[in-house]
């Protein structure tokens, strides 16, 4: 196949894909959180609810679009876009299995890193751009936060890279062949803990949630957004989540290795990913939300610390193995 | 402290208070001028620093009468406080300054029945719209007094 | 009410500038409609300007025109929550002015009405907080559907004795409108034992619950001296180290014949608020499961069925009757003129004097305690504005 048009064709079928698991993972969530509750969560729409988020997204591009009227258009209407175009990018250097990628970057992690930090660009200018004290309110508590959690997030996520030697996702899933990084001692669980940590809290997902808090703030920086808009946001939110499942999947879980035949690989890749997904979800179902200062608080005065010193210990280590320590 | 002993230590300070109440309950009216001189009265000395509520009762040709209800929760004792500041008068000293549960209490008592609290820090209206006409528990206002209902 | 804030607004975020913010009254955690007029600097509240009134039908004016056999249905619309002991306060001034006699099996199925009345008030109190705390797509809206679902229980019992989920009618002047029918006394004991056990579930997610202690502790003190001054009552007096509960104080309708606890707290926090109202729930279950025990047999009111307008006079006088609510103190000042309809009724709503003391502990509060707080405070605006 001539270059050009798998350059073409990797990331239409990847964009695909992803739109079509975020979609679904709508479901995954909201079932498993109605089991968590005792209930049962979408039921009627399609056998065992399998057709809502059909219907979700038929019902929002069927929604009117209201623009508040001393909104400012041009921030406004490219909000959405903006937030949603670097959580489409994260799949960029994601593998999905040896040499199934759209872009297998040698510093893949890094581009992730950088793309997803641009995404609290969009998410200010929703909130600027509503002209709403709400909206407002909710976007300088999610500038706060992102940016306060994106540094252990990273730390914790270069952990693996040093266990690994190298910026390459490929290579960091190649080298959990014989053990996955989240059972490597004491350090692998470590950053794991904080990896998940970091996760809840830089996708906004409760208890860090006090950016849509909707108990206070209802709905936050998208509270002025309705239909299409809406949905895109949406999207790009959840896209994040699971795009930060796959990164955690990669890191940690050993990507695509199970039994099995080497084809299975992306299954297990998804699997895993839901594993991570769902720890998530299940956090989030089960706790109050903390103030904004204390999560700030939790973030510089102790995940921080904490996550440069495991990342310090990492870099020790690894040194040790590799001049011939046991 | 016992209601027997509040009943003599009010009678001995305020020779003009009417306590009435059969047995345990102490009902004492007081003149006007000695409302506030009272509620302090019974704050420090009676140890009754319990807010209960304040209201107003509307006896159309015998005007208006203000009752107070204080509680020591000490000694599990109460004092209900009532005044009368005469026909045609709604004039009443305010008791926001010793209580701060009186605030909102002497509020509604003047969106209801127009009682002008003399020395209370922000009165206006509390439960009904800014602009009501008339104030609606007297006796003179009639149940099915129109208001419109969209502004 | 204010007038209304501009349409554009200078949204000059300076760090030190002060911001008015409406939490108005279509809001979710709102606990029913009320409006703050909340001004902050940054994240913190300094001045908060509550306005009610939202909900004002008028009850004071409305029990002039209503006899004494009408109103108590009436009555329980102020705390629609805990409608029981809404009633309540109301029979029991209109029995006190006319010196009516309660037979003792009424007196009883009061007391277990009320109690039950008071854990479902205290089971929607628990998961509406834990709602606007943790959100409603969180897992604040986890325990919530788990406390409804006891709600549900309870509301399923008062259904099959008055026939009303919500709003019963269920006390007269006398006695009690109704007794209990067959069966019904098994399927309360298994309810009671239940929702004893579920409360334990609760009690284990949320006691030593790191979120929930940073978000309840040190938020929303009541000092004991600004408890007093105000007039506060009920859980909010007792978690401010205040060991008052009008059920020991002042014994109605055989409390006296009954054993259980009054719990009482010092520091005065949302987190000890929480704490008294927990141990209320086994204390209100102690209460059913004695009064199931000893129900007398009897007569279900001293005064069933009036017949004529004439039967419903009650005697020139004067009381007032004051009920241990959910929320507190709920009274009622009766003035009876010798006609069927009282002169003058005032409601002293347990809510009203409790949300008056939101102006004094707020300011200082960032804004994500002001929902902590108004929830500890748990106000119902039937009560407030009635």
């Amino acid at each position: 196949m001539p270059e050009s048009l798998t350059l073409l064709i990797a990331p239409f079928v990847v964009l695909n894909a992803v739109i079509g698991i975020v979609t679904y993972v709508t479901l995954l969530e909201r079932k498993f959180a109605a089991r968590m509750q005792s209930r049962i969560g979408p039921y009627r729409v399609g056998p065992h609810g399998l057709l809502q988020p059909i219907a979700d997204a038929l019902k929002l591009m069927m929604k009117e679009d209201i623009v508040p009227a001393a909104a400012d258009r041009p921030v406004y209407n490219l909000a959405p876009i903006v937030f949603l175009l670097p959580c489409m990018f994260i799949f960029a250097t994601i593998p999905f299995a040896p040499g199934l990628g759209v872009a297998d970057l040698n510093i893949g992690i890094l581009f992730f890193f950088a793309i997803s930090g641009m995404e609290i660009v969009g998410l200010f200018m929703a909130g600027w751009g509503s002209n709403n004290k709400y909206a407002l309110l909710s976007a300088m508590r999610a500038v706060n936060q992102v940016i306060s959690y994106d540094l252990p997030f990273i730390f914790a996520a270069l952990t693996p890279v040093l266990l690994a030697g190298s910026l390459r996702l490929s290579d960091i899933a190649a080298a959990q062949d014989g053990l996955w990084f989240v059972f490597y001692p004491v350090i692998g669980q470590l950053a794991f803990i904080a990896f998940v940590l970091s996760t809840v809290a830089a996708e906004n997902r409760a208890p860090f949630d006090i950016l849509e808090a909707e108990s206070e703030l209802v709905a936050g920086f998208r509270v002025e957004y309705s239909g299409m808009k809406f949905a895109l946001i949406q999207l790009g939110e959840y896209a994040h989540i699971l795009g930060s499942s796959f990164l955690g999947a990669l890191l940690f879980l050993g990507a695509w290795s199970g039994p099995g035949p080497e084809w299975l690989g992306p299954g297990w890749f998804l699997l895993k990913a839901m594993f991570m997904f769902l720890l998530v979800t299940w956090i989030r179902w089960s706790f109050v939300r903390i103030r904004v200062d204390q999560i700030l608080a939790l973030s510089w005065k102790a995940l921080l610390p904490a996550t440069l010193l495991l990342l310090l210990a990492t870099a020790v280590v690894v040194v040790w193995r590799a001049n011939g320590g046991a | 402290m016992t209601s027997d002993q509040a009943r003599t230590l009010i009678g001995a300070r305020f020779s003009s208070a009417q306590i009435d109440g059969p047995g345990g309950a102490l009902v004492v009216t007081v003149p006007l001028d000695q409302w506030a001189a009272f509620a302090q009265f019974a704050k420090d000395d009676l140890g009754c620093r319990y807010f209960s509520f304040l209201t107003a009762i509307d006896w159309k040709e015998l005007g208006l009468e203000v009752v107070v209800r204080l509680d020591n929760l000490d000694d599990n004792m109460s004092v209900t406080m009532k005044t009368r500041p005469g026909p045609g008068v709604s004039l009443c000293p305010s008791l926001t300054p010793l209580y701060r549960g009186a605030n909102w209490m002497e509020r509604e008592c003047y969106e209801m029945f127009g009682i002008q609290f003399e020395g209370h820090p922000d009165l206006r209206r509390l439960l009904l719209p800014d602009d009501w006409q008339g104030y609606p528990l007297l006796k003179s206002y009639a149940v099915d007094t129109p208001y419109p209902p969209y502004r | 009410m204010t007038t209304a804030s501009p349409a554009r607004l200078e949204v000059d975020y300076a760090g030190s500038e002060r911001l008015t913010m409406n939490m108005g009254p279509q809001h979710p955690s709102a606990h029913g409609v009320f409006r703050a007029v909340l001004t902050l600097e940054g994240e913190t509240v300094v001045g908060v300007d509550a306005v009610i009134g939202y909900l004002h039908r008028c009850h004071e004016k409305l029990a002039e025109t209503l006899t004494y056999a009408q109103y108590p249905s009436i009555a329980s619309k102020t705390d629609y929550v805990a409608a029981m002991t809404s009633e309540f306060a109301y029979v029991r001034a209109a029995e006190t002015i006319g010196k009516i006699e309660v037979p003792k099996r009424a007196q009883y199925l009061r007391v277990m009405a009320a109690e039950l009345q008071r854990v479902a008030s205290h089971l929607l109190w628990l998961g509406t907080w834990c709602m606007d705390m943790g959100g409603a797509l969180g897992g604040g809206a986890t325990i919530f559907l788990y406390c409804i679902r006891e709600r549900e229980l309870i509301l399923d019992l008062f259904e099959s004795l008055v026939g009303a989920r919500l709003l019963y009618g269920f006390y007269q002047v006398g006695g009690v409108r109704y007794d209990l029918p067959a069966g019904w006394t098994a399927t309360c004991r298994e309810t009671v034992d239940l929702i004893d056990r579920r409360i334990g579930e609760y009690e284990s997610m949320l006691d030593d619950n790191p979120f929930f202690m940073a978000r309840c502790q040190g938020v929303g003190v009541i000092s004991r001296e600004l408890a007093e001054d105000v007039g506060i009552s009920g859980p909010l007096l007792r978690g401010s180290g205040v060991a008052w509960d009008l059920r020991r104080a002042d014994p109605y309708s055989s409390y006296e014949d009954f054993q259980f606890l009054v719990p009482v707290e010092s520091s005065g926090d949302c987190f000890a608020r929480y704490g008294v109202r927990m141990v209320e729930f086994r204390e209100s279950l102690k209460i059913v499961r004695q009064v199931l025990d000893g129900l007398p047999e009897g007569p279900v009111s001293s005064r069933p069925g009036l017949k004529s307008v004439a039967q419903t006079r009650i005697p020139k006088g004067e009381a007032y009757a004051r009920i241990e609510g959910p929320r507190g103190e709920v009274g009622c000042y009766l003035t009876a003129d010798g006609s069927a309809k009282p002169y003058r009724m005032k409601w002293r709503g347990a809510s009203f004097s409790n949300l008056s003391v939101l102006p004094h502990i707020i300011p200082g509060h960032k804004v994500a305690d002001v929902v902590a707080i108004m929830g500890s405070v748990d106000p119902v605006f039937g009560e407030v504005d009635r």
